[in-house]
């Protein structure tokens, strides 16, 4: 009797998401939904939160004060980001606390991207234009996602996010119509993140193990290496406008389908990063951990106003 | 210290005057206060509000979606509570 009822709940449910009717946080759905959507969307909320400490490694060294103002707020967005994100993992149920220990004990993921260093400023414009750029790919068609919550955070994180692509784009602009050390130093930065970015849409559709399922049910509309394709066709005119080369020797355009054709990735490369062995992963970690414990006292602090507050108020 | 972790607060905002206070999302503080600050900082950086409501989300009570059916069936059946249920004579205006 009970199976009878779970396989039509399930057929209401995928009729749901092929009706296009979001699915909302107290809605019946399948438990391999919900902790898809959870180890999903809370790697996205980790990769917001860390993807703040490469730039935030800028902020007291930017160039001027337009320049800081502007990263300040950038990297201020991306925490927001983080919160609507943890928020989102929090109506299905997940425990915020044990969601950040996961980041903390090395259990879950976040994008490798931030695995890789910020050796100089024209990285914040690499991080902005290309970084930001891929972010943005991955994230718009988020915006329709099955999952209610998730989906409206996207709306907004999409928002935001087109500033933090413009301004990176700018520094890449500036440096490379610079004096000769300044484009260098730009092209520097295309070097060391042009295949990191491609990296961020992750493995090929033939090695990527969730895909079917969550096109299925609509967390995802597209799949990594669409998204990576598109990404490509964007991005290699930009470059070429501001003067800059991209660093694939096997890249071309092919005048019989209009699009471009890009050079192999290096995957043996992906997967080390992944799997902790990037080069800033180990920092990165340590500096959330650090975060958490030196700033107990400002929890515990508001924890103790609070209790004081009410008990003026109740006095 | 009894309590570890800080409640969660549903967050309301009101993008004009005007206009009804919106649910934007949820976030947690250590009390309500300290909700409309956070509140300030995370879904208002760029002029979406001029008024915050947050209500502790323990505080919230929601219908049920598997009653949706039957709760909403009785506005259903009643197409009569809609201008476009009657029949107006052709050349009528301001009706
Ligand atoms: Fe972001
Ligand atoms: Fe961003």
């Amino acid at each position: 009797m009970r199976d009878i009822n779970i396989s039509e709940l399930e057929r209401k449910f995928q009729e749901k998401i092929d009706n296009d009717v979001k699915i909302e946080p107290n809605d019946w759905m399948p438990e391999e939904y919900r902790q898809t959507l959870i180890r999903q969307i809370s790697q996205h909320a980790h990769s917001e939160i860390v993807g703040m400490l490469p730039e935030g490694n800028w902020i007291t060294r930017a160039p001027n004060l337009r320049r800081k103002a502007v990263l300040l707020a950038k990297v201020q967005d991306e925490a927001g980001h983080g919160l609507y994100l943890y928020s989102a993992t929090e109506t299905l149920g997940a425990d915020r606390e044990e969601t950040i220990d996961d980041l903390h004990s090395g259990k879950a993921k976040y994008s490798s991207i931030f695995n890789y260093p910020t050796l100089t400023w024209a990285d914040m414009g690499a991080i902005g234009w290309l970084v930001d750029g891929a972010a943005i790919m991955n994230q718009v068609p988020l915006c329709r996602c099955s999952y209610g919550p998730y989906a409206r955070a996207m709306v907004r994180v999409c928002k935001e996010e087109s500033f933090h692509q413009r301004q990176g784009f700018e520094i890449m602009t500036q440096l490379a119509q610079g004096t000769p050390e300044q484009k260098a130093m730009a092209q520097d930065a295309l070097n060391r993140f042009w295949w990191p970015a491609l990296m961020m849409f992750g493995p090929s559709d033939a090695d990527s193990k969730h895909t079917a399922q969550s096109v299925q049910w609509k967390i995802k509309r597209h799949t990594n290496d669409e998204l990576r394709q598109q990404f490509v066709e964007v991005t290699v005119p930009q470059a070429e406008l501001i003067g800059l080369t991209v660093p694939d020797k096997d890249l071309k355009f092919n005048e019989a389908n209009g699009h471009y054709e890009f050079g192999e990735i290096d995957w043996t490369e992906f997967w080390e990063v992944v799997k902790g062995n990037g080069p800033c992963n180990k920092d990165r970690l340590d500096a959330r951990r650090k975060a958490k414990e030196n700033g107990m006292w400002v929890r515990e602090a508001a924890n103790a106003f609070a209790a004081k507050r009410a008990a003026r108020k109740s006095a | 210290m009894t309590k570890k972790e800080w409640p969660l607060w549903e967050v309301f905002i009101r993008s004009k005057a005007g206009l009804n206070h919106k649910h934007v999302g949820s976030l947690r503080a250590a009390d309500a206060h300290m909700a409309i600050e956070n509140a300030r900082d995370v879904y208002t950086r760029r002029s979406e509000g001029i008024s915050i409501w947050v209500v502790e989300s323990n505080n919230l009570v929601a219908s049920d979606p598997s009653d949706a059916d039957s709760l909403f069936e009785p506005a259903d059946s009643k197409v009569y509570r809609h201008p476009t249920f009657y029949d107006v004579p052709d050349g009528i205006s301001h009706m």
